[in-house]
């Protein structure tokens, strides 16, 4: 009898899962495995043709000089990315925490450029680093410097190719390092007054206060901001739309847009899903190791 | 008295008129009691035509309910019944094109969805113009103006090829005369307009130049409405005036200007690559200018190796030019670019001739053009064409579409509009005089120029090539590697020769 019943919850579960786990079995899973055999075919027009080819459009992607430039770019924007936003996020967090006055204004203020989307980041940071001419004047950034008396910091920004997308990451930080900020806010409120106090009291310096005990208590924060920030890194599209386009020389250009272009535009569809499965690689990279240990931990718990 | 006949007059002229808007066609009372074919037989010559017939007329009863309402193609028709007889050329064209398995085309209605990237200033008002005109002939279907910005049709493109794929294309949409219609699998996903092209006699009134770039695998694949020019240098006349300088006809010329120019503190030469096309473009009316016209069309067919010293020569050009430009051209797209000439402190840039239309729209007049040093004699061109997708849901909205895109009147109207000339040459010195002084010098050109086709809007060559062209330019502007590039290139040219003839 009792079993029985069991048999019927067991059902009953099993049924209301079913739609989500056929939704997401189709849509996500039976994609990705789309896109993976799409990239070992040979589709190189509109009209799709799944001739087998194997690695070829991998091998042709590594050898093509723009990949390989869209591969650099990216790794350089999620160095600068990372690592900007961790620390400037930190930073704001440790200054909060000082209970200075009016905390909810700044508070508010640093976590604004997160309710935006990138596209209207770009938009705003394209008029922003507009590099201008002599002869129609400066403006955005540049207009500043030339105001203050710093003319002479002025630069191409996005549009100097040796700058290219390193501008694109100061957008970037600009927009995700409030978020850090109340991530590590939250994570700097977790930890007990006494532990520091334990710590001053045994001739603790401050620095030594936050560099022995307080930022290895932060490390599962960290570990959650660098995957969540570098998720969103591999995959930046958007704001390099709105902002810079490909560039000079490809100078702003990732993986992402390469993407686009050669799938719709020189209707390399194979070659477009290729470039799919190699982002798809990276971000698993990072996110698998985070997820087996997570599944771990919880397992001990 | 005179003025009761005056008013009735005048009543009678608005009413013809009014009669008179829709489908060309004649109005026809049947005599006695007869069938649909019976009445095609003696008013077009021939009793197949009966459909056509059926769908004109009712497409008439959805605007005016005096018309018949035609049910079924054995339907008796009643003596006294009002028909609308179509022209036969509409009426061949329709039996060219209708589907017997598809009786619905036979009620007239529904929707007209057309597809293309002209959202801005004069390419809207034309498009517009056209749309009017469709609506006169055709008020019972209803206009759906399906525009996605994005310069030169890149974004448009992207979207209308998953759309394509799956089966749910609009009912007609813009498409560049040449190789571009490659990028679309025309056999599979097109209806070949061979024989709209026969019956409505557009072989004869288009240029051959044009007829040889609008077939593709032996078939027209969409009916062009305009013809632009690409390589044509602007230039602002107050400083072109003020320091006594004439339009550079070569580019030693061209380069002693820039030199005066810079040393003044003019921009010499303005550009913009925020598209990612336009210095494509600017390098493309280069490799004319070093190539020439039957040089540079080789380069596309294979005929004319891309190792030639010409395309050096281009690229050492272009190099060079990269030193006058203004240093925030990566930021700016060519009317960003454009507003440099308004202000008076850039004094060239080449550009295709939509820029005249933008210029006007500006209010900017004080602007002088020339071909691109280099290339005069040669008229770099490309067009835009409408197309009739192969599942297109409601083809025969989509045929009336392309005859009004064909049709002289339609032509006319929308090219007055957007600053581009109209693809017929059979135009009358009086329709030619509605033109601006531009468009009018850009006619006589074309009419006596050698004709090659544009690359970089999708004329000359397949998409996959122009992307990979393009992408070499657009390396090119930061590497500045003369030898490097002209490798990519060679290496383009034969990947895309290969696919092509695979």
């Amino acid at each position: 009898m009792r079993r029985r019943r069991l048999k019927g919850e067991r059902l009953v579960t099993l049924l209301l899962l079913l739609p989500s786990v056929i939704a997401v079995g189709v849509f996500v899973y039976g994609f990705i495995g789309w896109t993976g055999y799409v990239s070992m075919s040979n589709w190189n027009q509109l009209l799709p043709d799944y001739t087998f080819v194997g690695l070829k459009n991998f091998f042709k992607l590594f050898a093509h000089p723009r990949f390989q430039i869209d591969l650099r770019n990216l790794a350089v924007f999620t160095a600068l990315f990372l690592t900007g936003s961790l620390a400037i996020g930190f930073l704001l967090a440790v200054l909060l925490d000082r209970k200075v006055r009016g905390e909810g204004f700044f508070r508010t203020i640093y976590l604004y450029p997160m309710s935006l989307s990138f596209i209207v980041t770009g938009v705003v940071w394209r008029w922003l680093m507009n590099p201008g001419s002599p002869q129609m004047g400066s403006t955005g950034i540049n207009l500043l410097l030339e105001k203050i008396g710093l003319g002479f910091l002025k630069s191409g920004w996005y549009t100097d190719p040796r700058v290219g997308i390193k501008a694109v990451a100061v957008a970037a930080i600009w927009q995700m390092s409030g978020y850090v900020m109340a991530m590590y806010l939250a994570g700097l409120r977790g930890i007990p007054e006494e532990l520091r106090e334990a710590a001053r009291v045994d001739g603790a310096s401050e620095w030594q206060v936050y560099r022995y005990v307080i930022l290895p208590l932060l490390r599962p924060i960290t570990l959650g901001a660098v995957i969540i920030l570098g998720h969103i890194s591999l995959k930046i599209y958007d704001l390099i739309v709105a902002m810079t386009g490909p560039g000079i020389g490809f100078s702003c250009d990732v993986p992402a847009y390469f993407m686009w272009e050669t799938t719709f535009h020189a209707n390399r569809f194979a070659q477009g899903a290729a470039i799919a499965i190699i982002l798809l690689l990276m971000v698993s990279l990072l996110i698998v190791p985070y997820l087996i240990f997570s599944v771990r931990r919880e397992a001990e718990v | 008295m005179w003025r009761k006949s005056y008013l009735v007059g005048l009543l009678a002229v608005v009413l013809l008129s009014w009669l008179g808007w829709g489908q060309a066609g004649h109005e026809y009372v049947v005599p006695a009691t007869t069938t649909l074919k019976a009445i095609a037989q003696e008013t077009l010559g021939d009793a197949a035509y009966a459909p056509a017939v059926m769908r004109a007329t009712n497409a008439k009863s959805l605007a005016d309910p005096t018309y018949l309402k035609i049910r079924t193609l054995d339907m008796e028709i009643p003596e006294g019944a009002k028909l609308w007889i179509p022209e036969r050329v509409w009426a061949e064209a329709f039996m060219a094109f209708w589907d017997p398995n598809r009786p619905e085309d036979l009620f007239g209605g529904g929707k007209l969805v057309v597809g293309s990237w002209w959202t801005a200033g004069g390419e809207a008002e034309g498009l517009n113009a056209l749309f009017e005109i469709y609506d006169e002939y055709y008020p019972d279907v209803q206009i759906v103006n399906a525009t996605i910005a994005g310069g030169a049709g890149f974004v448009f493109r992207a979207v209308i090829k998953p759309r394509l794929i799956a089966g749910d294309p609009p009912d007609t949409f813009q498409l560049h005369a040449g190789l571009e219609v490659e990028g679309y699998s025309p056999e599979t996903y097109l209806t070949p307009l061979d024989e709209l092209f026969e019956i409505m006699g557009w072989t004869e009134v288009l240029p051959k130049d044009l007829l040889d770039l609008l077939l593709y695998k032996g078939h027209f694949w969409g009916v062009p409405v305009n013809i632009h020019r690409a390589n044509v240098l602007w230039y602002d006349k107050a400083i072109f005036d003020k320091y006594g300088i004439t339009p550079p006809e070569n580019w030693d010329e061209f380069f002693a200007i820039c030199e005066k120019l810079k040393a003044e503190g003019v921009v010499p030469f303005v550009m913009g690559n925020a598209g990612g096309w336009e210095a494509a473009h600017l390098f493309e009316t280069i490799l004319i200018s070093t190539m020439g016209a039957e040089g540079y069309k080789g380069l596309w067919t294979g005929e004319t190796p891309w190792t030639s010293a010409g395309v050096t020569e281009a690229l050492e050009i272009l190099k060079k030019i990269l030193d006058y430009v203004n240093p925030d051209y990566a930021a700016l797209s060519w009317d960003g670019a454009g507003e440099y000439l308004i202000a008076h402190k850039g004094a060239m840039m080449i550009m295709g001739d939509w820029t005249n239309g933008w210029f006007m729209a500006k209010g900017y007049e004080d602007y002088g053009w020339a071909p691109v040093p280099d290339t005069g004699g040669i008229f770099d061109a490309l067009s835009d064409t409408f197309c009739l997708p192969k599942r297109a849901p409601n083809p025969i909205n989509a045929l009336g579409w392309l005859m009004v895109c064909g049709s002289k009147e339609g032509q006319i109207a929308f090219n007055t509009r957007k600053g581009s000339i109209p693809a017929r040459t059979d135009l009358t010195a009086a329709e030619k005089a509605q033109f601006n002084p531009y468009l009018r010098s850009c006619m006589d050109d074309f009419a006596r120029d050698a004709i090659v086709p544009s690359v970089i809007h999708g004329a000359a060559a397949i998409e996959s090539w122009v992307t990979d062209f393009k992408d070499a330019v657009n390396l090119f502007l930061a590497t500045k590697d003369v030898a490097g590039t002209q490798r990519a290139l060679v290496e383009a040219a034969e990947a895309a020769l290969a696919a092509m003839k695979g």
